[in-house]
C-alpha cells in the first residue's frame, strides 16, 4: 500500500511540477519567453542526456543572441557566476532539474 | 715700333672692345625690340634698365679716345701663315753641299690636342670590341649607336652641351654609357620641337589616428544552489500561491459587490495623491482663470453698451469667453444645454453633421467658471446629436448619439460610461437620434425622457433600476395622420422626425419637425394620429421650440434659410423672416416673449424683438473667427443676459446681449415685474392679434 501510494504521490508531484518555473531572470519579457521555451524543449528533448541539452541551449542563444552564452543544466549544484546585465536566467524545470542561462564574453 | 704697336694693339684692342661692346649692345637690345615686337607688349623699360646698367659699368683704366681715333680703321688681314713660325730657318743641304735657307716654313701650330676613343662602328676594333661583349649588347649598341648619331644630328645647337657630355660619358667607357643612354632613350620619345614638360602632384590625405574606448556592458554577479529540496520547495510555493490566486477569483467572482468596492478601493488608492489635492486644484485653477480673464469677468457683469442709447433699436453682442477643447477640435457642436440649476454651467455634445466623417463624439461639460478647461470630459465612440440635462436632477444628462443609441450619464459616477444605454435589444433607434428631452417623472416616480430619430420612431425611455424600458410613442409616416382606419392597408413609409418639443403649460402636447419640412402637432396619447400637420418649410426642420411664455406661440427654422412664427392654432405662420443662409438653431429668449435669436451656417447671430421690429433682426453680428465656420446651435442663459454659440469646429463661444436687445424688463421694472409673465403674454397677444385680422378677415 505505501509503495503504491508513494508512487502516486510521486505521479501527482510530476504531474504537478512539470511545468517550468522561473527562479531568478533579469531577461526583459520578450527574451525571457523565448529563452523559457527553449529550455523547455531541449530538457523535453534530451530527458537523459543533459550534456546535450544544455549543448543546444548554449548554441541555440549563441545564434538568436550573440555569443559567449553559459548553460547548466542538472539536479544539484551551486555556482557562483558573473553575467552581463539583462542575460541570465535561472529556472527549475520538471520538478527535478535546474536550468542556468547566462551570458558573459 | 714696339712700343707703338703695342699702343697701337692696345688701341685696336680698345677698338675692338667697344666696337664689340657696341653690337653686343645693341644686339640684344634689338633682339629684345624684336621680342618686344613679337610678344606684344610685354616688355617695357624693364629691358632697357638692365642694358644701361651692363653699359655704364666702365674700367678704371679705360682709355679716353676722341671722336677721330676711335674711328680710325685698323685692317688686319689674316693669313694662312704663322707668325710664330720662322722666316729664317737655314738648313745644311747635303745634296749641295752648302747652308741654305728653307723657303717653305711649317706653318701649322698644335693648340690643343686630346685623344678620343669614339670608335667607328664599321672599323676593326668596333667588331672586335662587339666580339667580345656578346650578341644582345651588340644590337643595342648597334641601334643606339644609331640613335645617338641621329639624335646628335638632329639637335646639333641644344644637344651640344649634352653631345659633350655623352662624348665625356663615352670616353671614360664606352659601352656602359651606351647602356645608359639606351635605358633612357627607350622609355619615351619626346617631340623634339614643341614639347614642354608638365607634371603635377596632388595632395596626399594626411593620415590621422583615432580611438575611443568604449565601456564594458555591466555585469552582475549571481550565485545560487541548486538541488533537489530547493527545487522541490520552489514548486510547492509557486502551486500554494496559485492555489490562493485561485481561491481568490472564485471569491470575487461569487460575490460581485465585493469586487466593485475592492475595485472602486484600488482605484481611489490609486488616485490618491491627486484626490487629495483636486478640489484645492480646482480652486486654484478657477482663481487662475479669474485673474487671467479679469477685463471679461467685468464686461460680463458690469458691461452695458453706452452707445446703444444712441441706437435707437438696434442692439451688439460682445464677445465673452471662447470655450474649447484640444481633443475636441476637428468635431463639430451638435448640442448646447445649460444647467438649470447651476447657471453658469452647461454640456456641449459634440459629433459631426457630416455623414462621412462620422466617428466619435464627446460630452464635454464647461463653466463659465473656468473657460480654459472643461469641468467634466466623456469621450463617446459615437458622434453626438443632442443632449439634454434633467430640471431637477440635473446630474443626469440624456444623450442622443448618431449611431441610434440614447444614454444616460451620472455626473456623480467616476466612470466615464453612461449608466444607461440603450441596446440593438431594448429598441434602440437605426437612425441618428436627433433630439432628447426629459420628461416629469411618470406615476413611479421614475425618471423618463423621450426621443426622436430619422427612423420615424419617437419613443419614450424610463430609467428603471439598472435599464432603460422604451416605449414607442409615436411612428411618424409620409402620409400625415394615418387616421382613417385602413393604416393597415397602406404601406408604412416613415417620414423622419429631426426635432421635437414638448409644450410647457400642456402636458401631452408636443410638435415634431420632419426632415419633408413638415411640422406635427402629436399627442402622447394618440400613437398613430397627429392633431396637426403643418407645412412649415421646403427642407428639414431643424429645430422647433414653443415660446417660453405665450402658450400658443412656436418657432420653426430650416435649412431653407427660413425661421417661421406659428400660432398653433393657426395653420399659416404668423411670421417668416428669410435670413438669407441656412438656419442651424433657433431659441426664444427666457426673458421676454418676443424676443428670439438665430444662428446661420454664414457664421451670424441673429437677433430679433417683434416689439421693436417685426420685420428685421435688430441685431445681426458674424461671431465667427474664420470665414467658413458654420454655427449649429445657441441656447440661452436662463438667468444672465448671456447667450452660447456653437461652431462646427468645435467652439463655444459665448455673448453678451447689448441693453437694446434686453430693453423690456429694464423699462418697466417698477410697475411689471410681479406679473412678468402675463405682461409678457399680453406683449405677444397684442402682436398676434395685429396679424390675426387680417389673416381672419380673408380666410372669412
Amino acid at each position: 500500500m505505501d509503495t503504491a501510494e508513494s508512487k502516486k504521490e510521486e505521479a501527482d508531484y510530476k504531474r504537478l511540477h512539470s511545468f517550468p518555473l522561473i527562479r531568478h531572470t533579469d531577461m526583459p519579457e520578450e527574451m525571457r519567453v523565448e529563452t523559457m521555451e527553449l529550455c523547455v524543449t531541449a530538457c523535453e528533448k534530451f530527458a537523459t542526456n543533459n550534456e546535450s541539452a544544455a549543448k543546444m541551449i548554449k548554441e541555440s542563444m549563441d545564434k538568436k543572441f550573440g555569443s559567449s552564452w553559459h548553460v547548466v543544466i542538472g539536479e544539484g549544484f551551486g555556482f557562483e557566476i558573473t553575467h552581463e546585465v539583462k542575460n541570465l536566467l535561472y529556472m527549475f524545470f520538471g520538478g527535478s532539474l535546474a536550468v542556468c542561462v547566462w551570458k558573459c564574453s | 715700333m714696339p712700343v707703338r704697336h703695342k699702343a697701337g694693339t692696345v688701341k685696336s684692342k680698345q677698338g675692338s672692345t667697344s666696337q664689340s661692346k657696341a653690337p653686343a649692345a645693341k644686339g640684344p637690345k634689338a633682339a629684345i625690340k624684336k621680342k618686344d615686337d613679337e610678344d606684344g607688349t610685354e616688355m617695357g623699360d624693364g629691358a632697357d634698365e638692365w642694358l644701361q646698367g651692363k653699359t655704364l659699368v666702365k674700367p678704371p683704366d679705360q682709355l679716353d679716345l676722341t671722336e677721330a681715333e676711335l674711328k680710325e680703321e685698323f685692317t688686319r688681314i689674316l693669313t694662312a701663315n704663322n707668325p710664330h713660325a720662322p722666316q729664317n730657318i737655314v738648313r745644311y743641304s747635303f745634296k749641295e753641299r752648302a747652308y741654305k735657307t728653307i723657303s717653305s716654313v711649317d706653318q701649322l701650330a698644335v693648340h690643343f690636342v686630346l685623344e678620343g676613343n669614339l670608335l667607328h662602328k664599321d672599323s676593326d676594333e668596333a667588331r672586335r670590341q662587339r666580339a667580345r661583349q656578346g650578341l644582345q649588347e651588340e644590337i643595342i649598341v648597334e641601334t643606339n649607336a644609331e640613335e645617338t648619331e641621329e639624335e646628335i644630328s638632329e639637335t646639333p645647337v641644344d644637344g651640344a652641351e649634352d653631345a659633350g657630355e655623352t662624348e665625356e660619358g663615352g670616353a671614360e667607357e664606352r659601352p656602359d654609357s651606351v647602356e645608359v643612354k639606351a635605358g633612357k632613350k627607350e622609355q619615351k620619345l619626346t617631340n623634339q620641337f614643341n614639347f614642354s614638360e608638365r607634371a603635377s602632384q596632388t595632395l596626399n590625405n594626411p593620415l590621422r589616428e583615432r580611438e575611443c574606448q568604449t565601456e564594458p556592458p555591466p555585469r552582475a554577479n549571481f550565485s545560487a544552489t541548486a538541488n533537489q529540496w530547493e527545487i522541490y520547495d520552489a514548486y510547492v510555493e509557486e502551486l500554494q500561491r496559485q492555489e490562493k490566486n485561485k481561491e481568490k477569483q472564485k471569491a470575487t467572482s461569487k460575490k460581485d459587490d465585493e469586487k466593485v468596492k475592492k475595485k472602486t478601493m484600488q482605484v481611489e488608492t490609486q488616485s490618491d495623491d491627486i484626490s487629495k489635492v483636486s478640489k484645492a486644484a480646482k480652486i486654484i485653477e478657477r482663481m487662475v482663470n479669474q485673474n487671467t480673464f479679469d477685463d471679461i469677468a467685468q464686461d460680463f457683469k458690469y458691461f452695458e453698451d453706452a452707445s446703444d442709447e444712441f441706437r435707437e433699436q438696434e442692439g451688439t453682442l460682445l464677445p465673452l469667453w471662447k470655450f474649447q477643447y484640444d481633443k475636441a477640435k476637428r468635431l463639430s457642436v451638435t448640442a448646447l444645454c445649460w444647467n438649470k440649476v447651476y447657471k453658469d454651467l452647461f454640456a456641449v455634445g459634440l459629433g459631426s453633421y457630416d455623414f462621412t466623417k462620422q466617428g466619435r463624439g464627446m460630452l464635454l461639460y464647461h463653466s463659465l467658471k473656468n473657460s480654459t478647461f472643461p469641468e467634466y470630459i466623456y469621450p463617446t465612440p459615437s458622434g453626438i446629436m443632442c443632449l439634454d440635462i434633467h430640471d431637477q436632477q440635473t446630474h443626469l444628462v440624456a444623450v442622443g448619439f448618431y449611431d441610434g443609441c440614447v444614454a444616460v450619464y451620472n455626473l456623480k459616477e467616476k466612470s466615464l460610461e453612461p449608466v444607461y444605454k440603450s441596446t440593438a435589444k431594448s429598441g434602440k433607434h437605426t437612425d441618428p437620434v436627433w433630439q432628447v428631452k426629459w420628461q416629469k417623472d411618470d406615476m413611479d416616480n421614475n425618471h423618463n425622457f423621450f426621443s426622436v430619430s430619422s427612423d420615424g420612431r419617437v419613443v419614450s425611455w424610463t430609467l428603471v433600476k439598472n435599464e432603460l424600458v422604451y416605449t414607442d410613442v409615436i411612428r411618424l409616416s409620409v402620409g400625415g395622420a394615418v387616421s382613417d382606419g385602413l393604416e393597415a392597408m397602406q404601406i408604412p413609409t416613415t417620414a423622419c422626425g429631426t426635432c421635437f418639443d414638448f409644450h410647457k403649460q400642456i402636458d401631452y402636447m408636443f410638435l415634431i419637425g420632419t426632415e419633408e419640412g413638415k411640422i406635427h402637432k402629436c399627442s402622447k396619447a394618440y400613437s398613430s394620429q397627429f392633431l396637426e400637420t403643418y407645412d412649415a418649410h421646403n427642407m428639414a426642420v431643424d429645430a422647433v421650440k414653443w415660446n417660453h411664455c405665450h402658450p400658443k406661440v412656436f418657432i420653426s427654422c430650416s435649412s431653407d434659410w427660413t425661421v417661421k412664427i406659428w400660432d398653433h392654432t393657426i395653420k399659416n405662420p404668423m411670421f417668416t423672416f428669410d435670413l438669407n443662409a441656412a438656419v442651424g438653431d433657433v431659441a426664444w429668449s427666457p426673458y421676454s416673449s418676443t424676443v428670439f435669436a438665430a444662428v446661420t451656417t454664414d457664421g451670424k447671430v441673429h437677433v430679433f424683438d417683434l416689439s421693436v421690429n417685426k420685420y428685421e433682426a435688430i441685431c445681426q453680428q458674424a461671431v465667427v473667427a474664420k470665414k467658413k465656420t458654420k454655427l449649429t446651435h445657441i441656447e440661452f442663459n436662463p438667468l444672465y443676459p448671456i447667450i452660447i454659440v456653437g461652431d462646427d469646429r468645435g467652439y463655444v463661444t459665448s455673448l453678451k446681449l447689448s441693453p437694446n436687445l434686453r430693453r423690456k424688463p429694464k423699462e418697466k421694472k417698477g410697475q411689471e415685474v410681479p406679473k412678468g409673465p402675463e405682461v409678457e403674454v399680453a406683449k405677444m397677444e397684442k402682436l398676434l392679434s395685429l396679424l390675426r385680422e387680417p389673416d381672419i378677415s380673408p380666410q372669412n
